[in-house]
C-alpha cells in the first residue's frame, strides 16, 4: 500500500508538472521554475508570521502569493526594462531568495522554521500524513487530495485554452492582432505554474518539483514534433519516472526524490543520444551513412 | 508628396513612435484607398516594420493614432491580418503546416470551439493557393525558407480578412512562387481586398504595387506608384545609396518597367 500511495502521488505531481513544464521550456521559460522554488521562501516565512502558525495552509497561500509576484516582477523587468528573460529571472528569484534568507536568520532564533518544514516536503512521508476528518474518519493520504486537485485544475485548463495556449506560445503577436489578450494567457499561466510548484514542493519537495517540471518534456519534445503527442508522452515519461525511482530507490535504500530525479535524467540522457530523430547517436550514424553513399561511384 | 485616397480604408495621423524613448518615426501622416495593393519601400532600419506594427497596435505610439475602416482597430480585428518577418517566430516548434495555418481560424472560433469542417476546408484552401497542400502534414521545422513564408501566407489567408500586412512576404522565396504570389494578392485586391505589403526589391516595385509608401523614418512620399516612383524621391528616401539607385535610376529613363495597368 504505502509503494502505491508514493507511486501515485509522484505520478500525480509529474503530470502537473510536465504538462505546465511543455508550456514553459516551448516558451524559454524553463528556468521559471527554479525561479520560483527559490522566491517563494520570504512568502513562506511572512505567511508564518503573519498566522503564527506551521499549517500548510497559511504557508501554501504565503508561497503561492510569491510565485505570482515573482512572475510579475519577472515580467516587468523584461518588458519595462528591456532585460533579457533569463537576466530578469536571475535578478528576481536571487533577489527574493536572498529576503527569505535574512528574514528567517533574523528571526531564527525566535520562531521555530526553517526551510525543510515546507519548502523541502518528503514524499517518503507521503502514506503517514493522512487526512482525518474531524469526526475521525481517515481519508487516506493528504498529498493525493491536493495534488489530484491541481492536476484537474492544470487539465481543465489546458482542455478549455488549448489554442490560446498554443497561439501565444508560438507566435504573440500574431495571437495578440487576432484579439487573443496575450497578456492574460501569460499570467493564467503563470499562475498554473506557480499553483502547481508551491502545491508540489509541499509533496515531493523542491528539487524534485524542478525535475519534473523540465525533465520529461524536455525528452518528449526529443521524441516527437507533434505538441499534442508530446504533453501525452510528457504525461506517460513522468509515470514511468515515478515508478522507476520508487522501486531505484528501494533497491539502493536511498531517497526517492532522489532517485526521481535520478531517473528523469537518466531518461532524458538516454533519449538524447538514442532518439530515432534527434538522438545523437543515430544522427551521426545516418551522416556517416549517407557520406558513404555519396562516396559511392554513381 | 503626400497624395491622400478619397475614401481611406486606413488612415495614420501624426504617428510617432519610439524605443526607448528613441523616436524610430517621425510624424508619420498617410491614408491608404480600400481595394489597392501598397507597398511600402525604404532602407533597413527604416521603419517599415515598426510602421506596420504600430497600424496593429503590437508597439506602443508616443503620437498619433490610426484609424481602420473608419474605426478603431479594435472594432475591426477579425477583418485584419497580418503575415510577420519569418523570423519572429521559433520555427523548431512542434507543429505541422496544418497546425500552423489553422491558427488563421482560431479568431473566429474562440473558446472552447474545436474546429468543424468548414474550418478545415478554408485551411485546405489556402494551403492550397499557396502550394502547400502537399506538405500539409510536414513539421515545420523540417521546411525549407521560402516554404515557411507560405506557411505564414497560407495562415493569414486562412482567416479571411479584409486588410493584410505583410512583413516582406517574398524575402527568400523562388521567383515563380513570387509570381504566383504576387498573382494571388492582385486577385485579392481586385475583390477589394487591401494588402500592403514591405517590399525590399526596387526592380519589381514598380510592377507589383498600385500604391507606395516611401520611408526613411519620416514618411517620403505616400501615393499611386506613377506619382512616387520618381528618381528624387527615391534618392530623398534611400539617401547617399547611390549604386542601387543608379540601378533602378537607369530602369526608370529607360522606361522598361511595365506599369500595372499594362500587365493585368
Ligand atoms: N524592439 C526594438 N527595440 C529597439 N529598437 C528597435 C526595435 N525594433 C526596431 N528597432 C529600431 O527601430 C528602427 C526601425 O526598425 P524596423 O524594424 O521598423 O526597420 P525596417 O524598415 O523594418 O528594417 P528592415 O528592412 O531591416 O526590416 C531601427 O533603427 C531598429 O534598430
Ligand atoms: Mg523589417
Amino acid at each position: 500500500m504505502e509503494a502505491i500511495y508514493i507511486i501515485l502521488a509522484g505520478s500525480l505531481v509529474a503530470v502537473s508538472c510536465g504538462l505546465v513544464g511543455s508550456y514553459l521550456i516551448l516558451r524559454k521559460m524553463a528556468m521559471v521554475a527554479d525561479a520560483i522554488s527559490h522566491a517563494v521562501l520570504p512568502g513562506i516565512v511572512i505567511a508564518f508570521f503573519i498566522s503564527g502558525s506551521r499549517d500548510s495552509l497559511p504557508m501554501l497561500l504565503g508561497a503561492g502569493a510569491l510565485g505570482i509576484i515573482t512572475t510579475f516582477l519577472i515580467e516587468f523587468f523584461h518588458k519595462k526594462g528591456n532585460l533579457q528573460t533569463d537576466a530578469s529571472i536571475g535578478v528576481t528569484f536571487t533577489w527574493l531568495f536572498a529576503l527569505g534568507v535574512i528574514l528567517i536568520s533574523t528571526f531564527a532564533g525566535k520562531v521555530d522554521l526553517d526551510q525543510d518544514c515546507v519548502l523541502y516536503g518528503e514524499i517518503a512521508y507521503v502514506p503517514i500524513d493522512l487526512w482525518i476528518t474531524d469526526t475521525g474518519t481517515i481519508m487516506g493520504p493528504r498529498v493525493l487530495y491536493i495534488s489530484g486537485s491541481v492536476l484537474l485544475v492544470v487539465i481543465a485548463f489546458i482542455f478549455i485554452g488549448y489554442k490560446e495556449l498554443f497561439l501565444t506560445t508560438f507566435d504573440p503577436s500574431y495571437a495578440a492582432i487576432i484579439g487573443i489578450n496575450t497578456t492574460l494567457w501569460h499570467y493564467l499561466l503563470m499562475g498554473a505554474v506557480s499553483l502547481t510548484t508551491v502545491a508540489s514542493f509541499e509533496s515531493v519537495g523542491a528539487i524534485l518539483v524542478v525535475a519534473l517540471l523540465i525533465a520529461p518534456p524536455a525528452t518528449a519534445y526529443l521524441l516527437t514534433e507533434d505538441f499534442k503527442k508530446m504533453l501525452i508522452f510528457t504525461c506517460i515519461i513522468g509515470i514511468i519516472v515515478s515508478v522507476l525511482g520508487y522501486y531505484l530507490a528501494s533497491y539502493i535504500d536511498g531517497s526517492i526524490a532522489g532517485a526521481m530525479s535520478t531517473v528523469a535524467g537518466l531518461i532524458f540522457l538516454v533519449v538524447f543520444l538514442f532518439s530515432p530523430t534527434q538522438g545523437v547517436v543515430f544522427r551521426n550514424r545516418r551522416s556517416k551513412l549517407s557520406m558513404t553513399l555519396n562516396e559511392e561511384p554513381i | 508628396m503626400n497624395i491622400h485616397a478619397e475614401d481611406p480604408i486606413i488612415e495614420v495621423h501624426d504617428l510617432t513612435v519610439s524605443y526607448s524613448q528613441k523616436p524610430v518615426l517621425w510624424g508619420i501622416d498617410l491614408s491608404l484607398p480600400k481595394g489597392s495593393l501598397v507597398g511600402i519601400v525604404g532602407p533597413n532600419g527604416a521603419g517599415k516594420s515598426t510602421l506596420i506594427k504600430a497600424i496593429m497596435d503590437l508597439v506602443p505610439l508616443s503620437s498619433g493614432y490610426v484609424k481602420l475602416f473608419d474605426t478603431q482597430l479594435d472594432n475591426v480585428r477579425e477583418k485584419i491580418s497580418y503575415v510577420p518577418q519569418r523570423e519572429s517566430v521559433d520555427w523548431d516548434f512542434p507543429a505541422s503546416v496544418y497546425d500552423v495555418v489553422m491558427m488563421g481560424r482560431y479568431g473566429k472560433l474562440g473558446l472552447f470551439k474545436r474546429p468543424r469542417q468548414a474550418d478545415r476546408e478554408v485551411v485546405q484552401e489556402s494551403m492550397r493557393l499557396v502550394g502547400m497542400e502537399a506538405f500539409k502534414n510536414r513539421q515545420i521545422s523540417q521546411l525549407s525558407g521560402g516554404q515557411q513564408q507560405r506557411v505564414f501566407l497560407a495562415r493569414a489567408l486562412a482567416q479571411q480578412a479584409e486588410v493584410y500586412f505583410m512583413d516582406e512576404p517574398f524575402a527568400g522565396v523562388d521567383a515563380a512562387t513570387e509570381k504566383a504570389i504576387v498573382e494571388l494578392l492582385r486577385r485579392m485586391s481586385k475583390e477589394g481586398k487591401t494588402v500592403v505589403v514591405v517590399h525590399h526589391d526596387l526592380q519589381s516595385v514598380a510592377k507589383y504595387f498600385d500604391w507606395l509608401i516611401l520611408l526613411n523614418m519620416r514618411l517620403v512620399a505616400s501615393g499611386p506608384t506613377v506619382d512616387v516612383f520618381k528618381e528624387e524621391l527615391l534618392q530623398e528616401a534611400y539617401g547617399g545609396k547611390l549604386t542601387i539607385l543608379s540601378e533602378v535610376g537607369d530602369l526608370l529613363t529607360k522606361g522598361r518597367f511595365p506599369s500595372r495597368e499594362k500587365t493585368v
